[in-house]
């Protein structure tokens, strides 16, 4: 994940004598799109030191030269309300450790909503650093009608203005070369003024001055709003978009997954024909390739859920989504920025955490944080997919919608309500003490991303994801696979114990039945035997406790090992060898659906509990959520294997 | 009632709702949507940082704002300030004091 780097300013283009420029401006300026438009795909992310805001920084190419691009959390005000705001402020005053005072500033301001801006690029021209003010959306304001004089405004602000529309790579030339002298930029002969009952005068008199005139409405995100926020038909709308979403994701990566899973399979094949020693064609088939492509199959379905969430959010209906759920975040104490944050939490609870920290209140932060865990990341989708395959036919279908879809929403929705109960109980079991801070919201109109922007962040989010199958989910993948296959059992023991030594499958079903994985999974027998898990599913269980996803890598192996021709048929027909229940079969409904609910809320992430320690500065709260995380989801998988066999007769 | 609106009732932007009773406007988050109100002032609800942030948002003494609609359950309003929509919860736009205008 992105959060375990540190070398913020690394990539070995670093030298003492780089400028460095700071990024500011408010949220939905377009400051990102300024960003890669600057630095491309070279930033590096990071975190202030301290504190656990994320830190963008990317080189940009001037000329001959390069500079430093800080990307600062976007603020309305200089007055910080929240730990993101106090960081630009900070930064911009020279009094963050281990952060030098930027030499130049990039104030990003939305040429729709300068009226607004005004008053905070007096704010920042107060702070003399020397400044260039980059207007942006120059032509949605054109579209509606609207009209700016960059020139002039320049000369009513006495600072260099640039109009740049970042996502179409407008200006962007133009900014580079304003970046390689910013040694002369002018500065404000006069100093705007700051007082509240004074600086409206003055935006006033500059906006006239730049022949200012403001942007008509936006038609369209009129119209559009009057059916998305309309009481019933928004409702109704938020649960189909909802709904969509996840049969999308489902069914569009299908064919996908298909070519990863056949070119793997490919791989492993070509190293068990051209590697002759047993061992290492096993540890590099079966564990490192097989392991890893396990979990690399979700790779399409994957980036296709951060695809989603980034059109949702460039097009702009996140916010809606938020407004509309606002009221029903404040039936658990909580605000529409939680709700953001346990959007965010959809793709990952790391971004979720994190996103907290736009939260004011330190109870919300913590009610949300204890929270996140238990929305539905892309981590749990692998193995949902998996178990959803085992329990239901993919040809049933319930009128429109697949059936294995609808069990998909329907943990999806699983783990939402849980969220809401947990953050409302966190919320109770605090004091209520500590002023509400203001929520606020800009409902910016809706606008067509571009298709750059949007596979950035797709980009990103997918690179984080194979960084850790290469990692973490490797690095488990060959512990287990030695597991399984140690100790080594001679030749003569396999004949003492009745197995035919011709019999690859048999020879390969012994030894993982009588390996060191075996002793562990059965020593979790007494705690998870009552939920119906034998060994196998016990060492999966338990190699999840890193990560998720290495779940399906493991009962790959498992599989593998007892039918290596197709371990999807040996999954499905898998059945005890001995013991009370041989001859039945593993992964009845019952127990799947127990392994649902209890992937549905144990906290298996080592890095989610990682960042719950950096994010509270304490061991006491990632503790408390890893108990409470993983007793619930011990009951709760109890009682939908109860559940479950009950309604199966 | 649910503690949400428990919250709202304690918040002490609200109590001095009603129509315009010491001259100092009416709260904003009493008007209909649809309707217009000038800023005259805004009041803190507890937390001097309330009105510091309703100010940089735009909610200055003098601006017109529109009540453009209100989310199911009336809560939270979205409000159209210095040419953008934004949206409040309705204990924050008590702090905003308005008197109407016309269309």
């Amino acid at each position: 994940m992105t959060t375990s780097c540190h070398d913020v300013a690394g990539g070995g283009e670093v030298t003492a004598g780089q400028p460095r420029f700071a990024l500011v401006g408010s949220p939905n300026a377009g400051k990102t799109s300024v960003f890669n438009g600057l630095t491309g795909l070279n930033a590096k992310t990071g975190n202030y030191p301290g504190v656990t805001v994320a830190r963008f920084v990317g080189v940009c190419r001037t000329g001959g030269d390069s500079c430093l691009i800080e990307d600062l959390p976007g603020t309305y005000s200089l007055e910080a309300i929240s730990p993101d705001e106090q960081i630009t402020v900070d930064v911009l005053d020279g009094r963050l450790d281990g952060v030098d005072r930027p030499d130049a500033l990039l104030l990003v301001a939305d040429a729709t909503t300068l009226r607004r801006s005004l008053p905070f690029v007096a704010q920042v021209l107060a702070r003399s650093l020397p400044t260039c003010l980059v207007i942006t959306f120059t032509d949605e304001l054109a579209r509606r009608q609207g009209t700016l004089d960059t020139d002039a405004l320049g000369e009513a602000l006495g600072v260099p203005v640039l109009a740049v529309v970042g996502h179409r790579g407008r200006g962007v030339a133009q900014l580079r070369d304003r970046l390689a002298e910013w040694a002369s930029w002018p500065t404000p002969v006069l100093a705007p003024p700051t007082d509240p009952d004074e600086v409206d005068a003055w935006a006033e008199s500059v906006l006239e001055f730049a022949g200012y005139r403001a942007p008509e409405r936006h038609r369209v995100t009129q119209r559009v709003d009057a059916v998305l926020l309309h009481p019933l038909w928004g409702t109704l709308v938020f649960f189909a978009v909802m709904m969509l979403f996840f049969q999308t994701v489902f069914t569009l990566a299908a064919p996908l997954q298909g070519a990863v899973e056949s070119a793997f399979g490919e791989l492993s094949r070509l190293v068990s024909a051209h590697v002759g020693n047993s061992w290492l064609s096993g540890l590099l088939g079966d564990a490192l390739i097989g392991g890893v492509g396990a979990v690399m199959v979700f790779v399409p379905q994957i980036m296709l859920l951060f695809l989603l969430l980034a059109l949702l959010e460039g097009v702009g209906y996140m916010s809606r989504a938020a407004f509309l759920m606002d009221r029903v975040m404040a039936r658990v104490g909580l605000e529409g920025r939680a709700f953001v944050a346990l959007l965010s939490s959809f793709a990952c609870a790391i971004p979720g955490i994190m996103a907290t920290r736009t939260l004011p209140s330190a109870r919300d932060r913590l009610a949300t944080m204890m929270a996140a865990p238990l929305i539905t990341c892309s981590a749990r989708l692998p193995v949902y997919v998996l178990l959803i395959g085992l329990l239901v036919d993919p040809s049933y279908r319930v009128g429109p919608f697949g059936a294995q879809g609808l069990v998909m929403f329907g943990l999806y929705v699983l783990g939402a309500v849980s969220a809401m109960l947990a953050a409302w109980a966190f919320k109770k079991l605090g004091d209520h003490r500590g002023a509400l801070l203001p929520f606020h919201m800009e409902l910016p109109p809706y606008r067509l991303p571009s298709p750059r922007s949007v596979l950035v962040m797709t980009w990103s989010s997918a690179r984080a994801f194979l960084r850790k199958c290469t990692t973490v989910i490797a690095a488990t993948s060959v512990l287990l696979w030695l597991l399984l296959n140690l100790p080594l059992h001679p030749a003569a023991e396999l004949r003492a114990a009745g197995v035919d030594t011709t019999d690859r499958t048999a020879v390969s079903a012994y030894q993982a039945d009588h390996s060191y994985a075996a002793g562990l999974g059965h020593l979790a027998a007494p705690v998870f035997s009552p939920l119906g898990f034998d060994w196998r599913i016990n060492v999966g269980v338990l190699s999840a406790q890193s990560a998720r996803e290495t779940f399906v890598a493991t009962l790959g192996q498992v599989s593998a090992a007892q039918d290596p021709e197709n371990p999807a048929r040996a999954l499905r027909t898998m059945t005890y060898p001995d013991g009370p229940h041989a001859g039945e079969r593993i992964f009845t409904a019952p127990t799947i659906a127990a392994l649902l609910v209890y992937f549905a809320y144990a906290l298996q992430c080592m890095a989610t509990v990682a960042v719950l320690r950096r994010e509270t500065g304490t061991w006491r709260w990632p503790a408390i959520a890893f108990t409470y995380l993983t007793g619930l989801a011990w009951v709760m998988a109890y009682l939908a294997r109860t559940l479950t066999a009950w309604l199966g007769g | 009632m649910n503690s949400g609106d428990r919250d709202v009732d304690t918040e002490p932007g609200r109590r001095a709702a009603g129509p315009d009773p010491d001259g100092a406007g009416r709260a904003l988050a009493e008007l209909p949507p649809g309707a217009r109100g000038r800023v005259v002032t805004v009041t803190d609800d507890g937390s001097s940082r309330t009105a510091r942030r309703l100010r940089d948002l735009g909610f200055t003494p003098g601006t017109v704002v529109e009540v453009v609609r209100r989310a199911p359950l009336r809560d939270p309003v979205v409000f159209r300030v210095k040419d953008y929509d934004l949206c409040l919860r309705r204990a924050q736009a008590a702090c905003v004091r308005v008197v109407e205008v016309g269309p």
